[in-house]
């Protein structure tokens, strides 16, 4: 889908109320990954609204990227349960599979790696998160395993 | 006929329980057997999961852990087949076992229905009695009655500030204007807490049917859920639970038949710590950046789009219906003199049994920590317990007999928080401990107050030069007169309450940042800018294996010869300690 086609169908499913501002973000990013320059000036002219209050408003929110990112957003655990449990060690065999760092994306776009504060996993850490779906009690080995799924499956 | 059922909470799926799940399914349809599979969602023993039920004909409950397909298979064979219990997989039956004081101390009021009832099952729900105490509500109760029934059972917020109900309902009820609203917050995100979300996923219809009583109490016919974007689960889950309220008129106009209206929308979240805070909440929803803003006035008077709104979280709206079917003598019964009921903690960290208990209020620390969180990982000593995420603080072991309740933790500096337990052992640094809630918050700062944003930055530098070795004297004063200033000056809860983590290790374990500061040394052999190895010389069987174990080739010596560590070289991995089997590598 184009991206002025995704602007549109979020905005005819939420309306333009103030209050759906988030809501038309958050389905921008669920298609595209991020917001870009253009998502944000269409959704700030679909609201009427200055694109700097958009970008305002998306820059807040750690959910709400600005950055390109992978079709595969992987947000790994960094609070203190998941640490005490080996998140460090999850970092580096996700660093070394994908061969690149924290905050970066692979050079194909299909993964980036992120750290996030907690997610409510703390007694199953080390956790982290592959767009919407969960792992937790990672060990290095498994961490692997997953990604040479989703490196195969898409 | 057997009824089997699969705890497919977030903790059972993501530990393999799906997969368990289709293997059973897989055996009825296979060998045609006569049994009736279920799902349901968690019951606080995480540390077990996957977790499968066996309920047989005389309705005896058998609890297997750790069910693997392979051992699911075994167990339709043996058990719900040939009517032979798999003793040694089962964690709770009518013989007695291990865990069965995980439960013993526990009461459940919040976790009533949770990894007993299908979640995803209104009908399951309503044979529970559930929306039994709304009815009751409709057609018997004022709503002055609602709100004086909640104050005498003396139920607190649980999210964290612990202000009383159904004073706040009252507050509500009273402001002026027509139109008011009631916001349940689902945006839990204290490191360590999990209870909202296991709520959520477990029994939502709790949730729901707290929230339209107090939307009765107060007034209002709209309701909000504010729920985290980190918990996809639960969000599915509110969204089916309000279809299936709306389909059977529970929620919507009239609900119950009765001339009241109510309706609930879900707002998510988009990974923003802040928005647990009121009013940046209410911004949030709003649509804009989720910035706390001055109070007063209180939401109460002035909240959503300026309206009277009141705000509970998710386990305090759970508690309700149970308080209106039970009474509030019977909530009040259990606690202690200015805390009443129960409360849900969640166990992480250095503990045995990680998971959710729901323990009367006035338990001892020690009592959660050890008679129901099994002790220490690896038979290591208790050291501390964090306790209130970022805004709470470290309880030192020796006040392990300190009865839980809002005043007594305050006292010591921590707070009740939303119930997070983090444990710690022997082996955690506790001025590293205070450094990681730091850059939580730091991280976390909306940046609207200077001393939040600024403050929490210049905290974690030092604390950070402290722990690289590099500490300096005067650290500790410079620490606490920062902690002053933020806490004396930010407008939130957030900033506020930042120190607290930094404050109570000082208070508790100051000769931990002085050995840092003034020796360069980590007692808990934790900080590794301070850690050197070495390798005993009488003990080394120059075998070689650390040799190859090393990333850095620090390690040099001929085999059969006592090897040796360039401290230089040495990166401080600790492969070496680990890969030793003669124990001959020490860490200093």
């Amino acid at each position: 889908m184009m991206l002025n086609e995704i602007v549109s169908t979020a905005v005819k499913k939420f309306g333009v109320g103030r209050e759906q501002l988030l809501p038309v973000l958050q389905y921008v990013v669920s298609q595209e990954k991020w917001l870009s320059e253009d998502a944000l000036l269409g959704v700030a002219r679909a609201f009427d609204m200055s694109a700097a209050e958009v970008y305002g408003v998306a820059s807040f929110y750690s959910f709400l990227d600005t950055k390109p990112r992978g079709d595969y957003v992987i947000r790994v655990c960094r609070t203190v349960s998941c640490d005490m449990a080996g998140k460090e060690a999850i970092m580096e065999a996700l660093e070394k599979t994908l061969h690149i760092s924290v905050g970066e994306t692979t050079a194909d776009r299909k993964f980036t790696l992120l750290e996030t504060n907690c997610m409510g996993w703390c007694a199953e850490g080390p956790a982290m998160l592959v767009n919407d779906y969960v792992y937790t009690g990672l060990t290095p080995e498994k961490v692997v395993d997953i990604l040479q799924g989703y490196m195969a499956g898409a | 006929m057997k009824t089997i059922k699969v705890g497919l909470g977030t903790c059972g799926v993501s530990a393999g329980a799906q997969k368990t799940y289709e293997a059973i399914k897989n055996e009825i349809e296979l060998q045609n057997i006569q049994a009736v599979l279920k799902e349901t969602g968690c019951n606080g023993m995480c540390y077990r999961e996957p977790l499968v039920e066996v309920i047989d004909e005389q309705k005896n409950s058998f609890v297997y852990g750790e069910v693997t397909p392979e051992k699911a298979k075994t167990i339709m064979n043996s058990h719900v087949l040939a009517d032979e219990p798999v003793a040694e997989w089962l964690v709770q039956s009518t013989r007695p076992s291990e865990d069965d004081t995980f439960f013993k101390k526990q009461n459940r009021i919040v976790l009533r229905n949770c990894g007993i009832i299908d979640p995803s099952s209104i009908t399951e729900y309503v044979a529970t009695g559930g929306y039994e105490a709304i009815q009751r509500v409709l057609k018997e109760y004022t709503p002055e009655r609602v709100i004086d029934v909640i104050t005498r059972s003396g139920l607190r917020g649980r999210g964290g500030g612990g202000f009383l109900s159904g004073v706040k309902w009252k507050f509500c009820r009273d402001a002026a204007g027509d139109k008011k609203y009631i916001i349940c917050n689902a945006d839990e995100g204290d490191p360590g807490a999990f209870m909202d979300r296991s709520t959520l996923e477990s029994d939502p219809h709790s949730v729901l049917e707290g929230m339209m009583i107090c939307a009765y109490a107060i007034g209002a016919e709209e309701g909000y859920i504010y729920a985290r974007a980190e918990y996809p689960k639960a969000v599915a889950r509110l969204k089916h639970s309000i279809r299936e309220a709306l389909a059977k008129g529970f929620l919507g106009k009239n609900i119950f038949g009765s001339p009241v209206n109510f309706s609930v929308k879900i707002k998510e979240g988009a990974g923003a710590f802040v928005c647990g805070e009121e009013t940046a909440l209410i911004a949030s929803i709003e649509g804009k950046r989720g910035m706390p803003r001055f109070r007063p006035p209180f939401p109460a008077n002035k909240g959503l789009w300026g309206k009277p709104t009141n705000i509970n979280n998710v386990e305090t709206y759970a508690n309700v219906p149970w308080i209106i079917m039970n009474g509030p003598e019977a909530f009040a019964a259990f606690g202690t003199d200015n805390s009443k009921g129960t409360k849900v903690f969640a166990l992480a960290g250095k503990i045995q049994r990680g998971g959710l208990a729901e323990v009367p209020m006035g338990i001892t620390i020690n009592e959660i920590v050890f008679d129901i969180g099994g002790g220490i990982k690896e038979g290591k000593k208790f050291k501390a317990v964090q306790m209130g995420g970022p805004s709470g603080g470290c309880i030192p072991a020796s006040m392990g007999d300190l009865q839980i309740d809002y005043q007594q933790i305050n006292r010591t500096g921590a707070i009740m928080g939303s119930g997070g337990l983090v444990v710690m052992d022997e082996s955690t640094c506790m001025v590293d401990m205070a450094k990681f809630f730091l850059r939580f918050t730091q991280d976390e700062s909306c940046g609207k107050c200077t001393f939040c944003r600024i403050g929490t930055k210049r905290m974690l530098e030092v604390l950070e030069r402290i722990t690289d070795g590099n500490g300096k004297e005067g650290d500790i004063e410079l620490l606490r007169h920062l902690a002053y200033e933020i806490r004396n000056n930010t407008i939130c809860g957030l900033g506020q309450t930042a120190p607290n983590p930094v404050l109570t290790t000082l208070k508790y374990f100051p000769e931990e940042y002085e050995a840092h500061i003034r020796e360069k040394r980590c007692p808990a052999h934790s900080c590794s800018a301070l850690l050197t190895y070495s390798i005993k010389a009488d003990a080394c069987k120059g075998c070689m294996a650390c040799a190859k174990a090393c990333p850095a080739e620090a390690i040099t010596g001929e085999k059969k010869k006592a090897h040796e560590i360039n401290t230089a070289v040495c990166i401080k991995c600790g492969k070496c300690l680990e890969t030793c089997k003669f124990n001959a590598v020490i860490k200093n």
